[in-house]
């Protein structure tokens, strides 16, 4: 057999059907399903009296829309209310594996909830009407979003017909420095490959330093896979996959685990595979990330300054650059830690888990958030994750430092519950789009770790977490 | 799914890179149950004045009047002129409902993000893809001529201009021959029951972990 990739290895154990033209009918084991982009297909589904063809393999929860307070009051907002009920009405009626539905205490973000509970498993294939999707390659899956006519299609029929996508290798070798994170590795892989370096194309993520990540780590690179614009990202399993995954409540056990291990240790690329492109980067070189436009590849070291659009010659790219610095009203050459901030967000399917907010909680033990800071608020990424980091007492050191510590959901990442951000204001977010108007309209974001977002709350600007944490008064 | 054979159409310009989704249709407009009724909210962000909400009288709304769309020379465009990376971000397919529902028919642009292609060809929206180069002069003819149409002929795969230059596309097989003849994808796959039967009958036998039901609680 020709030598292999990962990629090559998923798409092959699920090809259905060849089609014409390197096209394949691809099976589905994994259907997320949140209540956003689920209701039409469930209702083109009944349109076409159709019935589910394996409704077992939905995991669904709500999460977009729920509240991060007052839960005893329910969802305020009547539109969302309605499609919070829409979900749960369909599900009543066409069945799940499991729902996780709004105040359940499994409930949370479901990119944060399927692999808590086991639920995606290296080898799957795993899709959901969410470009997020790609968080589960951190597993070994072939994981990637879809728009809600495929949902209808997965429903009807387990199957997508695919277009076999290029084959794309992300090297990063080295050991990456104290107050450097997954997070940072990932912006700095977008800003130099750019929005749409990874179109078309699924990439492994590998090498010592991504092999060095523990599976939150490696989730949160997969998760910004597709802001580089793979709709897959893939990291190979290993003990530190299989130690995470065993004894969750989804996953095989007993003699079945044995024989899944066994099946999982082969899902790695052929030491000869051939990729059609190559990036490396060394951990050494990689420096705590900041956002300082509206997109994901406008990115520097917290070190760094805004760019200058007058140093661009293409007219195209200078365009959309001071476009950019007019949007988030930014003077060109302003150094990155001189950017003061309104709010912090800790929280998103890319950084709500519980490693996320030990290393935010590292950094707000003890201090207190900056009188110009509006609002600091923490999200856990589930119930789960909110209890064990109740446990450890993190929700009394936010507290502690006027962070504000709320109930699971994707809240502020996409402001389509009431967390959102005014108009002009400023927010250090640990989410994955800094696009304009994503937190709000007219809010302005800066795409940073957890530690940095912390960090950014106590001293009221950006701050280099390689070089501690400054207070406020004192900065 | 509505048909896509050929399309004449007059042409709007959209100068600007990675246009995302989040600006085609933002968020608030997701809550929606619907497949329809999302042109009125298209690029809501930079097509008012105002903060858009659902629920609200667009008509009566104030609009932003350097914005492209609402330049009475664009009134009736089918054609949506784009730059590079087009359709970035989120998986909405809301998006391409917004666009069609507004009256685009096609997009031409350098690229695409890969999920809003995909999404698309779902919803009897050609998105072509030519050279940059080709698209820049496309944008200065469109720009330097009011009223400039083009004809999108899906079946040859061209792009031809008013002065009858005429530029080549690809376009996959199978998304083309479902856009050209209206198909019901699900349909189609359906007809492969058997082989669905067949293949999981072959995977559980491999990965039987993958077909435990029944609850884990």
């Amino acid at each position: 057999m020709p030598s292999q990739t990962l990629y090559d290895k998923l798409w092959a154990s699920h090809v259905v059907r060849e089609e014409a033209g390197g096209n394949a009918l691809i099976y589905i084991d994994r259907h997320l399903v949140h209540e956003v982009t689920s209701p039409q297909a469930f209702e083109g589904l009944d349109l076409a009296h159709r019935t589910p063809w394996r409704i077992d393999t939905v995991v669904a929860t709500a999460d977009h829309n729920t509240p991060t307070r007052d839960w005893d009051q329910g969802i305020r907002d009547p539109i969302s209310r309605q499609q919070v009920e829409t979900l749960d009405a369909n599900i009543r009626r066409f069945g799940a594996r499991a729902y996780f539905p709004f105040r359940d205490e499994r409930q949370g973000i479901v990119h944060v909830i399927g692999p808590e509970q086991g639920a995606t498993l290296p080898g799957m294939t795993v899709v959901c009407g969410d470009s997020h999707t790609s968080t589960h390659g951190a597993f070994g899956a072939l994981a990637f979003g879809i728009g809600t006519s495929e949902v209808e299609h997965v429903l009807a029929t387990q199957c997508l017909n695919l277009k076999r996508a290029k084959r794309m290798l992300v090297r990063v070798d080295g050991a990456l420095g104290h107050g450097v994170t997954a997070k940072d590795v990932a912006l700095a892989i977008i800003g130099h490959i750019g929005t749409a370096g990874g179109t078309g194309h699924a990439i492994e993520f590998a090498g010592s330093a991504i092999r060095g990540l523990s599976m939150e780590g490696r989730m949160t690179l997969c998760n910004m896979a597709i802001e580089a614009g793979a709709r897959a990202g893939m990291v190979a399993p290993d003990d530190t996959t299989f130690a995470y995954l065993k004894g969750r409540p989804f996953a095989p056990s007993g003699a079945q685990w044995d024989a899944a291990v066994a099946f999982w240790r082969t899902l790695a690329s052929d030491a000869d595979a051939v990729f059609d492109r190559v990036v490396e980067l060394r951990a050494e070189d990689i420096a705590p990330q900041v956002t300082w436009g509206t997109s994901p590849e406008m990115v520097d070291t917290v070190d760094g300054r805004v760019p200058d659009p007058a140093a661009i010659a293409d007219p195209v790219r200078r365009g959309s650059l001071e476009r950019a610095l007019a949007y988030m009203g930014l003077a060109p050459n302003t150094p990155i830690t001189e950017i003061a901030i309104d709010k912090v967000f800790i929280g998103s399917c890319t950084n709500s888990r519980i490693e996320d907010l030990r290393a935010a909680a590292a950094v707000v033990k003890g201090r207190t958030k900056a009188a110009s800071v509006k609002l600091a608020m923490v999200v856990p990424g589930s119930g789960p994750v909110k209890r064990q980091a109740e446990a450890e007492g993190l929700d009394a050191i936010f507290r502690a430092a006027g962070f504000e510590w709320r109930e699971p959901g994707c809240s502020m990442c996409l402001a389509m519950n009431d967390d959102r951000l005014e108009p002009g204001e400023r927010c250090a977010s640990t989410s994955n789009r800094n696009f304009e108007g994503r937190q709000g309209a007219g809010g302005r974001t800066h795409l940073v770790s957890p530690a940095m977002a912390a960090a950014a709350g106590i001293a009221g600007r950006f701050v280099d977490v390689r070089r501690g944490v400054p207070d406020a008064s004192a900065a | 799914m509505r048909k896509f054979t050929v399309l004449d159409g007059l042409v709007a310009p959209l100068d600007r890179a990675n246009v995302d989704t989040d600006a085609i249709i933002p968020k608030q407009f997701l809550k929606s149950i619907k497949r329809s009724g999302f042109g009125p909210n298209l690029f809501d962000e930079w097509r008012y004045l105002d903060h858009g909400e659902p629920g609200m009288d667009n008509a009566a709304r104030p609009l932003a009047p350097d914005f492209v769309l609402n330049q009475p020379r664009y009134r009736g465009a089918e054609i949506l002129l784009a730059r590079e990376n087009f359709g970035c971000g989120s998986s909405r397919e809301h998006a391409p409902w917004a666009l069609e529902d507004f009256g685009f028919r096609a997009l031409i642009a350098p690229s695409y993000a890969d999920i809003f292609h995909g999404n698309c060809f779902k919803n009897g929206l050609l998105p072509v893809v030519l050279p940059a180069a080709v698209v820049d002069t496309l944008f200065a003819e469109t720009l330097a001529t009011p009223g400039y149409r083009l004809t999108v002929d899906l079946a040859a795969q061209t792009v031809v201009t008013p002065s009858g230059a005429r530029h080549a596309f690809e376009v996959d097989p199978f998304r083309k021959h479902n856009l050209l003849e209206g198909l019901d994808e699900i349909g189609l796959t359906l007809r492969h029951a058997d082989a669905i039967r067949a293949f999981e009958a072959k995977h559980r036998a491999a990965q039987p972990w993958l077909f435990t039901t029944g609850s884990a609680a």
